[in-house]
Order: C-alpha cells, then sequence, then structure tokens
C-alpha cells in the first residue's frame, strides 16, 4: 500500500471542504490534503448554475459555479495539495484515512486531523416508497439537474415534480426554459420548503402550478413512465380516497429530501444525531472524536452555501488550533437544546475556552412556519437574551448570535432556544 | 374601469401579497398588503418592468463538459426570457473557456451581456 501523511486531510471538496482548508492554512497549516472523488472540485455547486449565492459572505449575487470558483482560486493560490478523481473509503478513528485513485491505487493517509465535509444526496423514490411500475423516466430533482446542466441531457418533455423545496422549484423553471411542459408541483405539506422568492420567479413566471397538501400515489409505464395518479393527503399526509387523478407525463423528479452522507463518519464511530442526520459536534464543529471535524452539509442540511462557508471557516480554524497544541476546554460543557418550534440547533454543546471569543453562532431551524415571533435564549430556567422576527420558516436556517459574557460563567450547563408568538 | 393585480414581494422573508388597484391611464391607484417602503418600491418596478437574471448553459465544443453555465450579467425584462434562450441555444463556443467571456453581446438589443459563470479546459486528447 501507497503510505502517505499529512497533517489535515480534508474529505470533500466542495464548498465545505474548500474553506476549511483555506481557512486551516490561513491559521497557519500549511501540510493540507484535500480529497475529491469528482473530477473537478465545487461540489454541488457546479450544477446550481441558477443565481441566488453569496448574497450574505460576498454582498453579491453569484451562480453556483461562481461561488465555488472564488474558493477554488484562493485554494490554487495557496498552493494546498489536491487529490482529484479519488474515492476516500475509511477514516479510521485515530486518523488514518484510506483512500483510492487509478494512479496511485490504494493509498493509506496518515492524518493529524481530519476535516469530514462530504456533503449530502438526496432521498430516492426507495426512501418514500411510491407503489407502481419500475418505467425510466423517475428521476432525483438533483440528479435530473446535473444531466441538464453538466452533461448535456434532457430528461423529458412531460414532467410532474414531486416536492417544492429550493431544488424542486430551481428544476422546474430549467425544465420549463430547456423547452420541457412541466405539468405541476406537488406538496405533501400546506406549505413550501422553498424561498418565496423561487415560489415566484419559478413557478408563477411561467405560471406553472403548486399543489399543496398532494402527492403521487402510483406511478404508471411499462418501459417509460406513462402517468402519475396524484391524491390529496389529509394532515397525517393519508391519501384522501376518491380525490384520485391523472397526470400523463413521460418524466417524474422527486425532489424529497437531502440527507448527509455520513457513511465514513459512522464507520469511524462518529457520534451522530438522529435529527440532523449528521454528527453531533461542539461549536469549534469537532465531533466525539477529538481531532475529526465536520461542516457544511454532511453536519446538517444548508439552505445557503453561505452558512456552509461560515460554518466551514469554523472548522478549518478549530481544527488549526488543534494541531498547534490543543483547545482549552471549559471545566463544564454546554448542552444546547432545541425547545418549543425549533428542530434542532448546531451547535449540540458548547465545550471550549477561547478567549479572543466575541460570540457563538447557533444555527437552528424552525419546526413550523410561524409569523411575528420571539426566539427566546435561556440557560436553566433564566431568560437570558432574545429576538424578534417577523416570520420563521422550515426552509430557512435562523442564526442567532450569543454574545460570549452570556454563558461564560462556569455555572451554566445548559442553553434552551424556543420560538414563540409574540405576546403584542 | 381599472383593474387589480397581485404581487408578492419577495425583497424580505415576510414574503407579503401585495394587492394593486391600476386605473385606466395603467397608474398604480392605490397598494395594500405591504408592510413597508422597500417592498412598495419593489412592487412598483415589478408592475412596470418586472425584470430577471437569465441562468442557463451554452454548448462547448472540446472541453472537459459539453455545456458552460452562462448568465445575463444584468436583469433582462422578463418577457423576453423565452427569445433570450433561443438567441442562446445557437451558440457554440470553443473550450478552452474562461469565468466572465462574454458569449452574446448586448443580446435582443436589451444592452445586457451574456457571459460564461465558469470556467471550462480543453478536453486532454
Ligand atoms: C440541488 C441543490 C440546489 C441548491 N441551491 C442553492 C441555492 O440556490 N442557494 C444556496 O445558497 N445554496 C443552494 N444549495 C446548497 C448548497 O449548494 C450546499 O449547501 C453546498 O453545496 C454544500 O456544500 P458541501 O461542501 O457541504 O457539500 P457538496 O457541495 O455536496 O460537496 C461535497 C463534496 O464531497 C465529495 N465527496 C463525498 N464523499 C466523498 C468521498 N467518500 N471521497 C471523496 N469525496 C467525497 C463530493 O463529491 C462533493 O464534491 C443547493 C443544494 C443543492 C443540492
Ligand atoms: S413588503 Fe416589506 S415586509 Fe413585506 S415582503 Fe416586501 S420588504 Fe418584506
Amino acid at each position: 500500500m501507497n503510505n502517505q501523511k499529512y497533517e489535515l486531510v480534508v474529505v470533500g471538496g466542495g464548498p465545505a471542504g474548500l474553506a476549511a482548508a483555506q481557512e486551516a492554512y490561513d491559521q497557519g497549516i500549511r501540510d493540507i490534503l484535500i480529497i475529491e472523488r469528482d473530477f473537478e472540485l465545487g461540489g454541488i455547486l457546479q450544477q446550481c448554475i441558477h443565481n441566488g449565492f453569496g448574497l450574505h459572505y460576498f454582498g453579491e449575487e453569484l451562480t453556483g459555479p461562481e461561488y465555488a470558483h472564488q474558493f477554488i482560486k484562493n485554494i490554487r493560490e495557496r498552493g494546498i495539495d489536491i487529490k482529484l478523481d479519488t474515492m476516500v473509503l475509511e477514516v479510521t478513528p485515530d486518523k488514518k484515512v484510506f483512500a483510492i485513485n487509478s494512479d496511485e491505487g490504494m493509498i493509506e493517509i496518515d492524518a493529524g486531523a481530519v476535516i469530514l465535509a462530504m456533503g449530502c444526496r438526496e432521498r430516492t423514490r426507495e426512501a418514500i416508497d411510491i407503489p407502481g411500475s419500475r418505467p425510466a423516466g423517475v428521476y432525483s430533482a438533483g440528479t435530473a439537474q446535473r444531466y441538464i446542466n453538466m452533461e448535456q441531457w434532457i430528461p423529458g418533455e412531460k414532467v410532474v415534480i414531486l416536492g417544492s423545496g429550493d431544488i424542486g422549484l430551481i428544476m422546474a423553471r430549467r425544465m420549463h426554459l430547456e423547452g420541457a411542459e412541466v405539468e405541476a408541483v406537488l406538496e405533501l405539506l400546506p406549505f413550501s420548503g422553498g424561498l418565496t422568492r423561487n415560489i415566484v420567479q419559478c413557478l408563477e413566471d411561467f405560471d406553472i402550478p403548486l399543489r399543496m397538501q398532494q402527492t403521487v400515489v402510483e406511478i404508471k409505464g411499462q418501459d417509460r413512465l406513462e402517468s402519475v395518479v396524484v391524491a390529496e393527503v389529509d394532515d397525517n399526509f393519508k391519501p384522501i380516497k376518491g380525490t384520485e387523478y391523472e397526470i400523463e407525463c413521460d418524466t417524474l423528479l422527486l425532489s424529497v429530501g437531502l440527507i448527509p452522507e455520513n457513511e465514513l463518519s459512522e464507520e469511524a464511530g462518529v457520534e451522530m444525531s438522529s435529527i440532523t442526520g449528521g454528527p453531533i459536534v461542539n461549536e469549534g464543529r469537532e465531533t466525539n472524536i477529538e481531532g475529526i471535524f465536520a461542516c457544511g452539509n454532511v453536519l446538517h442540511v444548508h439552505d445557503l452555501v453561505d452558512w456552509v462557508t461560515e460554518e466551514s471557516l469554523i472548522a478549518g480554524k478549530t481544527a488549526a488550533d488543534y494541531l498547534k497544541g490543543g483547545i482549552a476546554k471549559r471545566s463544564k460543557a454546554i448542552d444546547v437544546n432545541p425547545g418549543e418550534n425549533v428542530g434542532y440547533i448546531v451547535p449540540h454543546k458548547i465545550t471550549n475556552k477561547v478567549d479572543d471569543r466575541k460570540l457563538v453562532n447557533l444555527y437552528m431551524r424552525a419546526k413550523q412556519p410561524m409569523a411575528d415571533v420571539k426566539i427566546n435564549l435561556y440557560a436553566g430556567d433564566k431568560k437570558l437574551l432574545d429576538k424578534k422576527a417577523r416570520r420563521v420558516e422550515p426552509g430557512e436556517m435562523i442564526t442567532f448570535p450569543v454574545p460570549e459574557k452570556m454563558f461564560s460563567s462556569n455555572d451554566i450547563s445548559s442553553l434552551k432556544v424556543d420560538i414563540v408568538k409574540e405576546e403584542k | 374601469m381599472g383593474k387589480k393585480v397581485e404581487i408578492t414581494c419577495i425583497s424580505c422573508p415576510m414574503g407579503c401579497d401585495v394587492e394593486l388597484e391600476i386605473d385606466d391611464n395603467n397608474q398604480i391607484e392605490c397598494m395594500e398588503g405591504n408592510n413597508c417602503k422597500a417592498g412598495e418600491k419593489y412592487v412598483r418596478n415589478e408592475y412596470y418592468n418586472p425584470t430577471r437574471i437569465l441562468p442557463t448553459t451554452a454548448r462547448v465544443k472540446n472541453g472537459v463538459l459539453p455545456l458552460v453555465p452562462v448568465k445575463s450579467k444584468d436583469p433582462l425584462p422578463k418577457e423576453i426570457l423565452e427569445e433570450a434562450m433561443t438567441e442562446i441555444a445557437k451558440v457554440e463556443l470553443e473550450a478552452p473557456i474562461k469565468l466572465g467571456d462574454i458569449v452574446i453581446e448586448n443580446i435582443l438589443d436589451t444592452g445586457v451581456n451574456i457571459v460564461t459563470t465558469r470556467e471550462i479546459l480543453k478536453k486532454k486528447q
């Protein structure tokens, strides 16, 4: 076996891996390797050719490839080592990374620290279990996006899209502009998880109907998809008998959610959260295994790549601190717990003592849409801080900055956030 | 007789549904449902002159990929998006391509250029 040694190995060359590697370099670490299984860096951004990226981080609206380019350029300028077309097969708890590519064969890399940045993958038909035949023409929306935007192949002419998250909405516009007929976008929930802006600019602009509380109950067709049977659902998402109708189509795109890609993390023994599907981390994005960090969509699915960047810079910095001689710990760790109408909070705990730190950002998602709310932070029963918001949506991540001085006391052992209607 | 128009404001996550009353001279007579001034400005512009950035792809010869993503450098009038797609479909570029290369200058006399949004290296033979 081909043996190599690096101070820091970053698994995945998407925006998360790139920002983490860049920050670790800027913090003084020089011996860094990024491993990417695709033929180029950039991750999922290379297929997201639409605009809407970078408003927070760069202050201007970029397309996915343009956003990725900024970081690829930074990595090149710093001369950070990259292995492309290389698949990481295993990461061990003592930070050995096993990878394979066609030039070098099997590689064993001894790493001082590892940053997991493998991104996420899409839920498939199997995951949501739609009955019926198994004809060609059923794709996940992200796969179709790669075909259309990178491989010059349009999956079909008459399309139904299941799922009204941003990927579903973006693909509705894309298929329409490429000349396909988009018959409808169906959403199981009574609300769309997508940005209002995408509903307006991807559907309403082109009169594409969005039908709430409906789902596909049957797929029909022999070799090729011929139609789907759609039904309305009740509040428990059960199809309502008698509401079925059929839509003729040759293509069904599934945009039914993303799952962090964590086989490697689990095999390494990284402790996972059943809610986010990603590792449990502290505020430095360190997992339960010392020296193994995680950031980006592998940790939790982000709505905006800007937050991926923000988070990955944190992971890169902590990894550098770790390599430079370790991180001071608080005498007591603080558990960060979701309260009412909060789905999850990352980080899951605060464990580090960092002298020059002014605040820690808590990232969270609401469970239900709600207007005119107060987001409250508690330590035990004591309220520390609140913040008003006009509106919260499960689709949009909420950032809640908490000043260091609020929790620096060693008495604090847990924080809780809830989102409640503001009393007028 | 005037008419009523509904526009969803997308200037912020509130996504207010705004209702306009338009008089016979195509003037906005009254606006209801917007929560703030920024919304008013957006809705006014969206009624008189809705524009969009158009992101799509153009064909590439001899590149590592058969397509390069492109966009309109500035927003285009909404009603010409489909026509612009037809224009862009006529183009075939030759790799290597740099980010920001002009694909079509002044598309459909709008004064807006179509530019590439990534680099495409030449395919190794
Ligand atoms: C379809 C879609 C549309 C989106 N639209 C928007 C939008 O409009 N605006 C916005 O701000 N954000 C958007 N996002 C979100 C944004 O693109 C992601 O949040 C961001 O790309 C996540 O970055 P990442 O680096 O965590 O993951 P990725 O970009 O997925 O990168 C992970 C990388 O790791 C590599 N990898 C995985 N496993 C291995 C392995 N075992 N060995 C080697 N390499 C491996 C993968 O090949 C990939 O390159 C969208 C996401 C998707 C999926
Ligand atoms: S009107 Fe104001 S509050 Fe309402 S969506 Fe527009 S900007 Fe937001």
